[in-house]
């Protein structure tokens, strides 16, 4: 049944590159994100033992990972459905592609202990999403292609080699070369701590590109600035949080080897103070709301990596951050979609009174606004909470502190750009066009904003349990 | 056999130098075609025989050394251009900062933990003088077509590395890698017929439009 995680969405691909119809083929897309997470809510129930020879488990990691695309998913798909039927006049054969395929590589790399095979998966996903950054088909968009694509291949291709240091230190150690995650750790202990040092910093480096840490960025404003609503939703949620399991499983190599995990957190704190330092310098001013949204993956990630970098209790709030960071990035990118729709245009000069002129996705957007910087009753502030809280537990008063005063820097700056755009009366000399408010295209990021409120006022038990397998396999007993 | 492959292991670093001296754009794919084609043949000769290995070596021939050149030279034919002009840096600093770097990686290996029965060999310093040579590249000049390139070169310089450590990547992960090179190879060709067509040329130098203001 894992495989079928895998193959259906190929399946869906296959079935989306044959359909000729324009109007028809986005509605394999739903079709195939039904059928995923009812698997997806069937494995995390009972996910079967590891393969035989290893390579494929699906752990307490991996399912918080999964059940994160699963869920963004099925919400991207049926959105799609109602977005593009604004968007007839373009050819979506290649959009529908790219998302089934890349759903299938993410799936993969949630279900993969082979970091080998992570790797290759995860490149999958870099390809798969670079012709839909360039959806629009415009100057803009091939600018933000080429980036995205140049940049994460060569930050991909770094962590291949660091893979490879990774085997080499193994090789050294037993004459084996391997890159399980099982015995990997089981031997961590033994393996040649220069080579694993240098593995744990190419690995850092490589998938910190794709996720977006700080100082290694660069892409990221322009890829998600550019590219739909939807692509970037796929990217902020997806890509991100496959990327982040690669770095979760390089953490538990270090933590297995005892002495590397002290460097692996101290890297961690200090990109994610950085990423939020400079989500909060350029976040201010911020006059396209879709950048906007980049430097508030940017600021995320970073808390993530502040989280994992605290350890500890910290941990728990890491994870579930990972979840709640996931789903509000796509309420806002998806109603923010909307918005670009609606007025044809993403800066905050023509943009205004949203609220007034789209009730629905503009009231969403705010909404997806507060829930991110982190106030009460949304599942965003719980998690915050955990991660500030554990860190003042510790002593580490530094970096708590850092981290509220970074978090009041971003709330203040984003309020700037969000409360201009949906308050206010909406500008009179914008030509009014055809897009309004339907069941699709705000039904989606709606469920998942209610999910939002829910995770915050009532997490179940389920979801608990599962963040609490996942933060005891990084170092915390429960 | 080992002989042999240190032999064509200093043919690729040769090829590296060549390609920072060049302006010339089918010269430096054919070169990097030439490089594919090494590395493709080095396996067989540190590796007993097996089919596996037979596998390998005719995909990354194929791969590296006919398809992938294949499809940058279509690009560079669509895009009507044939040299790299005015690189960041020049060609002669270039290249020699190239032998500079090949200088120091050789140094570096000497320093580095490496088992014993590698220490004598030439490919951890050809790795990482291949790996320079692409960030060299990938850093100096303008045009999209020598960045992919460049880029091309850095995953040579990787998968030398990954030769000493063949077990660790199963064929089926090695083939998967190399078809993701493929695909985003076919896909970066695209973007850069697009980006002539939008901009009258491939000058990366001219993808500035997206700043913070």
């Amino acid at each position: 049944m894992l495989y079928a995680l895998v193959l259906l969405p190929l399946l869906g691909a296959l079935c989306a590159w044959i359909v000729p119809d324009n109007r028809l083929r986005p509605l394999v897309l739903p079709v195939t994100g039904t059928i995923h997470i009812a698997l997806t809510a069937i494995l995390l129930g009972a996910a079967p033992p590891p393969s035989p020879g290893g390579w494929i488990w699906l752990d307490p990691l991996g399912k918080i990972v999964l059940l994160s695309i699963s869920l963004l998913f099925v919400v991207c798909a049926y959105y799609a459905v109602g977005y593009l039927a604004y968007r007839q006049e373009r050819p979506n054969r290649v959009l529908c592609m790219g998302l089934l395929v890349c759903l299938s590589a993410m799936s993969m790399v949630t279900m993969t202990q082979h970091l080998g095979l992570m790797w290759v998966a995860l490149e999958t996903t870099t390809v798969s999403m670079a012709p839909l950054i360039y959806f629009n088909h415009n100057a803009r968009s091939i600018e933000a292609t080429w980036k995205y694509l140049l940049l994460c291949s060569v930050g991909i291709g770094l962590a291949l080699l660091g893979l490879m240091f990774l085997a080499y230190s193994t090789y050294l150690a037993h004459h084996d070369a391997t890159l399980l995650l099982g015995p990997l750790m089981a031997s961590a202990r033994e393996l040649n701590p220069a080579w694993l040092h240098a593995a744990a910093i190419f690995l850092l480096v490589g998938y910190g590109t794709k996720m977006g840490l700080a100082p290694l960025h660069a892409w990221k404003p322009d890829a998600y600035g550019e590219a739909p609503g939807l692509v970037g939703a796929m990217l902020a949620c997806g890509l991100v949080n496959c990327a982040l399991l690669s770095i979760l499983r390089v953490y538990q190599i270090c933590l297995a080897s005892g002495t590397e995990i002290r460097f692996f957190q101290q890297a961690l704190l200090g990109m994610g103070l950085l990423s939020m330092a400079f989500a909060a310098v350029f976040m201010a001013r911020q006059a396209d709301f879709k950048r906007m949204l980049a430097y508030s993956s940017v600021e995320h990630v970073g808390i993530i990596a502040i989280g994992l970098g605290l350890g500890k209790g910290a941990l728990y709030g890491a994870l579930f951050h990972l979840l709640n960071n996931g789903m509000t990035k796509v309420v806002l990118f998806l109603s923010s979609g909307n918005i670009h729709r609606s007025y044809s245009n993403k800066t905050t000069d023509v943009v205004k009174g949203a609220l007034t002129r789209l009730p629905w996705s503009g009231g969403l957007f705010l909404a997806g606004f507060i829930a991110i910087t982190g106030s009460p009753p949304f599942s965003p502030f719980i998690s915050e909470y955990t991660i500030v809280s554990s860190a003042f537990i510790d002593g580490r008063y530094w970096v708590g502190g850092l981290f509220l005063l970074f978090l009041v820097i971003v709330f203040i700056g984003m309020a700037l750009t969000v409360l201009p755009m949906v308050m206010g009366a909406p500008p009179v000399d914008v030509e009014p066009n055809d897009y309004k408010d339907r069941l699709l295209t705000v039904g989606p990021p709606l469920f998942m904003m209610t999910l939002t409120l829910l995770l915050g006022v009532w997490p179940p038990e389920f979801l608990v349990v599962l963040l609490k397998d996942g933060a005891a396999m990084l170092g915390v007993l429960s | 056999m080992i002989v042999l492959a240190d032999q064509l292991l200093v043919l690729v670093m040769l090829i590296n130098l060549v390609m920072l001296g060049t302006s010339r754009l089918i010269f430096s794919i054919r070169a990097v075609a030439v490089q594919g084609v090494i590395l493709g043949v080095l396996p067989g000769l540190i590796h007993p025989f097996s089919f596996h290995l037979t596998v390998i070596t005719v995909v990354i021939i194929l791969a590296k050394g006919i398809i992938i050149p294949f499809l940058i030279s279509d690009a560079v034919r669509k895009a009507h251009i044939r040299r790299e002009v005015e690189p960041f840096i020049g060609y002669v600093p270039t290249l020699l900062i190239g032998a500079v770097f090949t200088a120091l990686s050789f140094a570096f290996a000497q320093n580095l933990p490496l088992a014993p029965e590698h220490k004598d060999l030439l490919f951890v310093p050809a790795s990482i003088a291949t790996l320079l040579t692409g960030f060299l590249l990938l850093t100096t000049r303008r045009k999209a077509i020598s960045q992919v390139i460049g880029y091309l070169v850095l995953e040579n310089g990787i998968f030398v590395f990954g030769l000493l450590l063949s077990e660790a990547m199963p064929a089926m992960v090695e083939a998967g890698a190399l078809l993701d090179l493929l695909v985003g190879i076919f896909i970066m060709g695209i973007v850069i017929n697009h980006i002539s067509r939008e901009f009258s040329s491939i000058d990366t130098s001219r993808l500035q439009t997206l700043k913070e203001e």
